[in-house]
């Protein structure tokens, strides 16, 4: 082969592996998927939304309460985070110079890259050892402390797509920036800001490590939020390392439903992201 | 000599680009004479974007040893058509091209023809210089050594007399392993040409190699070409018009896809055939 | 009050307002630092330097010592690193510069799905699927490579390696989404002057590489921060046994798994104050990374805003010259 045809083969090699790449990429990805829908799927029934779990040892019974308990998680955190994160980031499109807003965007960026884990220290210190208990407070704490950086974040870049001739045009009829702020600009931003939120929301309901000793676990559901609840992870992380096999039956079937959930949720994002795009193209 | 096509009413209306209507065809083949050998030739080129034919059969012969320099309004067609000229368009996805590019009588988009070499034989000089974040003297020989075109000991030699071809030996030769991106925008560019000189092309095409560049720039850069063109065949697209008449031997005229006008370079600026073509040169339009 | 002055002190409190918010956001981070801090100085004035290289963690006598975590988080990282980065750069290079545009985005959503999938649901599918696994890769392991200190102890299925494997699918997202936007923000004219020189498509994509080479850093950096700090599916496979090992069949430890499984059992307030240095250093650590990896990325894609989704490299529709 000449030197020439040597190079073009070996460049179409490569470019195979990188194919090949994609495909070893995409194998844990079905082989994940196959195995929670296979597992998880027989045990999705009724029951297993409605009923609370039975004492260790017995079969049957469901994970109401731990549904119920990240709903009432993410609800919190939400609470903390979204009017946080959206004003925060409201100040970062409207004073983009300022030294606080690089500082803001800095540290938002450390926030967002701390372990989990070291984010359930931090609210266990704050929240847990002062009362001594464990709490959905400090659960939905840590939660949305997560949550912060990513929205506002998004609440930034958003409301810097919105064309600056919006705030311009609210502010030359006599409008406050805070009038313009608040109900111009970010309604504007608005759909796409409330993608990043759900987007969020599902990517918080899939965490363990932050809630392991905050929220700890329940086996009711009480709507306290000075008292410990479960949550579908940490119900699913006990059972996974249980030895009963029921227990491991509902673990699937608890991973089924926040795969899904995500799942609906990256999807829908997409659709909702190319839809913005496409009208801001215009 | 090419006729004169354009009626009495076209040289009545202002000379404003009508949408839809093609400028008029020269009526006979260009009866262009070349004392030197064809070194490119383009038969009827036909150029696709998708569904859009972009070049309207370009007839045209680069003779060797010459400047010819493509001229005409921005959108024209006269980068899409050089950058036919080294399958530079290949790497655009949806294209297609109908119709023969020769280079020394062999078909460019024949069946079995090696794009690699080919390349190495029509170099191409671009315009906004893009040297490699490597040294002087790496960015010269990647040309080499990608193309094993020469043992390693030999390189310093071709390297240098790359350097010396496009004028820049004596500015850089103390500081060959500096990187490249230290030097002024001029400087770049003639890196660039050096680069493209490093694989002994035989056909050198350059895409608008001065627009980015400050008049003194400018004029290295012309200096380089009217030397250069002793040892290669020179194919300068510019919408500068005096940077045409002031290098070039002969000029094409391109206009909305088509070959307008081609002649030597004297004729066209000072007696054109064409109509549309005397008022693109005297500023009429674009 | 003349409506301008009333607009500015409406605009003066709108600055404050907000700023107030963002400045939260400053506070909750310094914050955190001074709480990680606080809460371990009891471990840190008893066990100063030594507790990085005390390999005893020996709860019931009070006998701390990080060796064994930072030695597994630090390998399992690394591994993860060797398998996840040549898949993750194939994958960038692939969606950035070599595929067909009709896949170009369902294979990008389905890369990205694998960064959305929880931790735990990676923890479960690997205690349930993995180990068993590689218990049977191990037990068909032939004698002699059993030697090799690399594949030495007995085939338990969990150990290092496992939790490589799992950490790696779990990186490889990451890497290969922010190498994609490095190499889209590399300037086409660098692909198109090597190959006006004669370059084949794979050199083309090495000049381009070559080209944003601190940003891929960056990116793989990227990735062995996002390793560091996983915790669910590590400590599920990792096998948690504090012990130094090179063997990828070893049950080992790491930072974040040890604070996972015995937070909740510290009895005294050494044992928690120790396992709170383990966070610090953890936090610590991620910091230097993730500040690291952001530089060189940013050092990369500043000149270029990457938002519409135009396709990349050769693909791109040029308009007629």
């Amino acid at each position: 082969m000449t030197q020439s045809g040597r190079r073009k083969a070996f460049s179409r090699f490569v470019e195979i592996l990188c194919g090949a790449a994609v495909l070893l990429a995409l194998v844990p990805l079905f082989f994940v998927f196959f195995y929670v829908v296979q597992q998880g799927f027989s045990s999705l029934n009724w029951d297993f939304f409605t009923k609370m779990p039975k004492p260790v040892g017995e079969t049957g019974g469901g994970m109401a309460n731990a549904i119920l308990g990240t709903l009432y998680l993410i609800a919190i955190a939400g609470a903390l985070a979204i009017p946080v994160g959206l004003i925060a980031g409201v100040y970062l499109s409207e004073y983009p110079r300022t030294r606080l807003a690089t500082a803001t965007r800095f540290t938002a960026d450390v926030l967002n890259g701390i372990p989990s884990i070291v984010i359930g220290i931090f609210a266990y210190s704050l929240v847990v050892m002062p009362v001594k208990h464990f709490s959905a407070l400090a659960g939905g704490v840590a939660l949305g402390f997560m949550m912060i950086p990513i929205i506002a974040r998004t609440a930034e870049e958003l409301l810097n797509l919105v064309p600056g001739t919006l705030r311009e045009g609210a502010l030359a009829l006599g409008a406050t920036r805070s009038r313009a702020a608040f109900s111009v600009m970010l309604p504007a931003a608005l759909p796409g800001i409330m993608t990043g939120i759900l987007v969020a929301l599902a990517r918080i309901s899939g965490e363990t490590a932050p809630l392991l000793f905050t929220a700890f676990n329940n086996r009711f559901f009480t709507m306290r939020l000075d008292q410990p609840i479960a949550s579908l992870t940490v119900q699913v992380y006990t059972y996974a390392i249980s030895p009963y096999d029921d227990w491991h039956r509902q673990a699937w079937a608890g991973a089924l439903v926040l795969v899904t959930v995500v799942f609906v949720f990256s999807v829908l994002a997409r659709v909702v992201t190319r839809r913005l795009e496409r009208m801001h193209r215009t | 000599m090419t006729e004169t096509v354009v009626s009495e009413t076209e040289r009545e209306r202002p000379p404003m680009l009508r949408v839809g209507a093609a400028p008029p065809e020269p009526k006979t083949a260009s009866s262009l004479e070349f004392t030197s050998a064809i070194r490119m030739e383009s038969r009827r080129l036909r150029f696709f974007y998708g569904s859009n034919q972009a070049l309207h059969d370009i007839s045209i012969r680069i003779p060797e040893k010459s400047v010819t320099a493509f001229i005409g309004p921005s959108g024209c067609g006269k980068s899409t058509f050089l950058r036919c000229l080294n399958r530079m368009n290949d790497i655009i996805a949806d294209i297609r091209v109908e119709g023969d590019v020769l280079l020394d009588g062999k078909d460019i988009y024949g069946p079995g023809v090696d794009i690699v070499s080919l390349r190495r034989r029509v170099g191409m000089v671009f315009q906004k210089s893009n040297p490699f974040p490597k040294s002087i003297f790496d960015n010269v020989a990647y040309g080499l050594k990608i193309n094993g075109l020469c043992p390693t000991a030999e390189m310093p030699e071709r390297v240098e007399k790359a350097l010396r071809g496009s004028a820049l030996w004596d500015e850089v030769k103390d500081r060959l392993h500096a990187s490249a991106l230290g030097l002024s925008g001029g400087q770049q560019q003639r890196l660039c040409i050096a680069r493209a000189l490093a694989v002994e092309p035989e056909v050198v095409l350059m895409d608008e190699p001065a627009s980015a560049l400050d008049p003194i720039a400018t004029q290295k850069i012309e200096e380089l070409i009217y030397e250069l063109k002793r040892d290669y065949t020179i194919v300068i697209v510019t919408h500068n018009m005096q940077q045409a008449a002031r290098v070039s031997e002969y000029t094409a005229f391109f206009m909305l896809g088509r070959l307008v006008e081609h002649d030597r370079t004297d004729k066209i600026f000072t007696n054109p055939g064409q109509k549309i073509t005397e008022d693109y040169i005297t500023g009429r339009f674009g | 009050m003349a409506p301008s002055s009333r607009r500015s002190t409406d605009d003066r409190l709108f600055r404050l307002g907000t700023g107030l918010f963002a400045l939260f956001v400053v506070l909750l981070v310094a914050g955190i630092a001074f709480e990680l801090f606080r809460s371990s100085r009891l471990s840190v004035q008893k066990f100063g330097f030594g507790f990085w290289v005390t390999k005893v963690w020996d709860p019931v006598a009070g006998d701390f010592g990080a060796r064994p975590f930072i030695w597994g988080t630090l390998y399992s990282s690394f591994l993860a690193l060797l398998i996840s980065t040549p898949i993750a750069l194939g994958i960038a290079i692939f969606l950035s510069e070599l595929s067909p545009k009709a896949l170009r985005t369902p294979l990008a959503f389905l890369t990205e799905l694998l960064a959305a999938i929880p931790s735990i649901v990676y923890g479960l599918w690997g205690v349930f699927v993995l180990v068993p696994l590689v218990r049977k890769l191990q037990v068909a392991t032939p004698d002699w490579m059993r030697k090799i200190p690399l594949f030495s102890g007995p085939p338990l299925g969990v150990g290092m390696g496992t939790a490589a494997i799992i950490l790696a699918v779990m990186v490889i997202p990451f890497t290969s989404s922010v190498a994609r936007e490095v190499l889209r923000a590399v300037p086409n004219t660098q692909r198109e002057a090597a190959y006006a020189l004669g370059a084949t498509r794979w050199e083309a994509i090495q000049a381009a590489m070559r080209y944003g080479r601190t940003g891929i850093i960056g990116a793989i950096i990227l990735g062995l921060g996002r390793a560091i700090g996983e915790t669910m599916a590590v400590t599920m496979v990792i096998g948690n046994n504090p012990q130094v090992s090179w063997s990828l069949f070893a049950p080992q430890y790491s930072m974040a798994a040890v604070i996972a499984n015995e937070f909740t059992e510290a009895a005294d307030n050494l044992y928690l104050s120790a396992l709170i240095e383990i966070g610090l250093v953890l936090f610590v650590i991620t910091l230097i990374i993730n500040g690291l990896s952001r530089a060189l990325i940013w050092s990369v894609t500043r000149e270029v805003k990457v938002k519409a989704p135009k396709a990349a490299a050769p693909a791109v529709e040029k308009a007629a010259a």
